[in-house]
């Protein structure tokens, strides 16, 4: 088990999201940076999709009841094991009793928003429609369909047959696979469906001017604030199925980003989508930062999608090669 | 809009809007096409909407155009499938502090609350689809004659059993959440259960009628 020791701090149990159960009005939800969470259990010998804790607010600490391997990947949040330093994106031990305090994401260019903490045998919260993340709005799924709190006690799970191993790391994906544009992090879009009913003066301002991430946002969405986007003339939709990435434009001209926790449906106008592939880079966008949309073709998409899975590939190579290593040393 | 028209999501999803006005007859043959599709082996999951359809790829095409031309020819060989459910009644108290955007409806279309009342609460309206938060409902038929637009910025909760119209739609809320719709009153139903099989209480062919319990001006 680990006790959670922190009153509230949005953190909520999160795997690779649920799948199929949109016909139900049930969203994907899953972990807002999918590298950082696949990245972890690879670390720690689970499969990649397995359930960690998702931290999005500062400081966090929990208590070890059991000894156990772990991993913590995103956000760089100076962590300490009673006391120790750690590094992150790296696997660590506890023995049953420590504690472990994730700080404040370091500042500087990689400055990221999201903690994962990852465990050996995963985070063992009971699957429900197929997945372990926490459905927000239908409060259910994750640990009793909400956020943690103090006093919560997550059961971890039976450790697979290849352990996760002390002195194993990765380079985060941050730094092997930065993106800016005019020293602004940037995330690559795809024009969508209402995109040429806007201006000309709003397209323009959509792929050159900064938008601001505000506080508003969460893991519903990102509410932009920026240059208002304004229709040549007011846009109706019939509600249809969106994803994780669609940039919805309400009347007001403020763009919202759809993040894991968007309703599955809607019908405001949407300008653009984020390419599925930079999604965790919006995942670890702190609010109140300023992002940049990098206009992309479908060619170009394939591309980052296919440097995301060369990533994977790599940290599944590396990590086989120190487990080979180790196991015959 | 006379041909259907094919939009991408992302990299991750396809939208199929039908063409024409929002019809049940059309909405028959969206249930035809999602069922089809959904068999297909680059999707993941075929979700219908309101005379739409999205497609959830299993992985990224390489090239959607391809998919794009089967979706096309797999909706002209579609015929209406008629889909029979039950009808549910729900009682609801319309205006006072449950229907908070009441006065804007009435702003928006110049009726009085009780002709409002008395236009939302007369059809059976048919489950055209689930969307938006777990076992929420759009349905089709509501009066034209009372279509507002959505709200200029998202509320940021609104409680569920909230009855709502959005543009020329009307649905209920299953769960408290952000909403760009305008409440107009309020009811009390259940809607989803995770541990029930299937999940959601309605599903698309059932029908719901508004029941007036009260009207608070």
């Amino acid at each position: 088990m680990i006790e959670i020791l922190s009153e509230t701090a949005l953190a909520t149990v999160q795997d690779a999201g649920r799948f199929g159960a949109l016909q139900w009005g049930v969203g994907t939800s899953g972990a807002m940076d999918r590298l950082a969470l696949a990245g972890g259990n690879l670390l720690l010998g689970n499969d990649e999709g397995s359930a960690a804790i998702e931290v999005p607010v500062f400081p966090f600490s929990l208590r070890f009841e059991q000894d156990c391997s772990f991993a913590l990947t995103g956000a760089d949040c100076t962590a300490r094991l009673d006391g120790h330093a750690l590094l992150p994106w790296w696997v660590h031990e506890a023995v049953a009793g420590q504690t472990l305090l994730l700080g404040l994401p370091a500042p500087g260019p990689h400055q990221a928003a999201r903690a994962y903490v990852c465990v050996s045998g995963g985070i063992d919260v009971p699957a429900v429609l197929g997945s372990r993340s926490t459905q927000l709005r239908g409060a259910f799924g994750g640990y009793q369909g909400r956020a943690l709190r103090r006093g919560d006690r997550l059961p971890v799970g039976a450790k697979g047959t290849r352990f996760g191993r002390e002195g194993i790391g990765l380079l985060p994906p941050a730094l092997a696979m930065p993106l800016q544009r005019d020293a602004i992090p940037a995330v690559r879009v795809l024009p969508a469906a209402e995109y040429s009913r806007y201006t000309p003066q709003s397209r323009h301002a959509f792929w050159n001017d900064l938008w601001k991430i505000s506080p508003q946002s969460d893991r519903y969405g990102y509410r932009l604030s920026g240059t208002s986007l304004i229709p040549e003339a007011a846009i109706e939709l019939r509600s249809h199925g969106i994803v994780p990435g669609v940039i919805q434009v309400p009347p007001g001209g403020q763009p919202i980003i759809q993040m894991c926790d968007a309703q599955p449906s809607g019908g405001y106008p949407k300008i653009g989508t984020v390419i599925e592939a930079d999604l965790w880079r919006l995942g670890q966008s702190p609010l109140g930062s300023s992002i940049r949309f990098i206009e992309v073709n479908w060619t170009e998409a394939l591309m980052a999608e296919e440097q995301n899975t060369a990533w994977l590939a790599q940290a599944r190579r590396l990590i086989g090669l120190q487990r080979s290593q180790a196991g015959s040393g | 809009m006379t041909v259907p028209f094919v939009s991408l999501l992302g990299t991750g999803a396809m939208l199929f809007e039908a063409p024409g006005d929002t019809t049940l007859a059309t909405q028959q043959r969206i249930w035809a096409l999602a069922l089809l599709v959904a068999d297909w082996p680059e999707v993941r999951e075929a979700v219908p909407g309101m005379n739409n359809l999205m497609l959830g790829f299993a992985g990224t095409p390489r090239d959607p155009g391809l998919l794009e031309a089967r979706l096309q020819a797999a909706w002209h060989a579609t015929v209406p499938l008629p889909l029979e459910g039950r009808l549910v009644e729900l009682p609801v108290v319309y205006g006072g502090d449950g229907g908070p955007h009441m006065a804007d409806v009435v702003a928006h279309t110049g009726l009085g609350v009780d002709e409002i009342v008395a236009l939302h609460s007369a059809p059976d309206y048919p489950v055209y689809a689930l969307g938006s938060h777990p076992g929420y409902c759009y349905l089709g038929g509501m009066d034209l004659r009372i279509a507002t637009p959505r709200r200029k910025t998202p509320v940021v909760r609104i409680p569920g059993g909230a009855v709502s119209i959005g543009g020329a739609q009307t649905g209920v809320s299953a769960s408290d959440g952000p909403s760009g719709w305008n409440t107009i009153g309020r009811t009390s139903m259940r809607f989803f259960d995770p541990e029930r099989s299937p999940p959601a209480l309605l599903r698309p062919g059932d029908s719901i009628r508004f029941l007036v319990e009260k009207v608070i001006r």
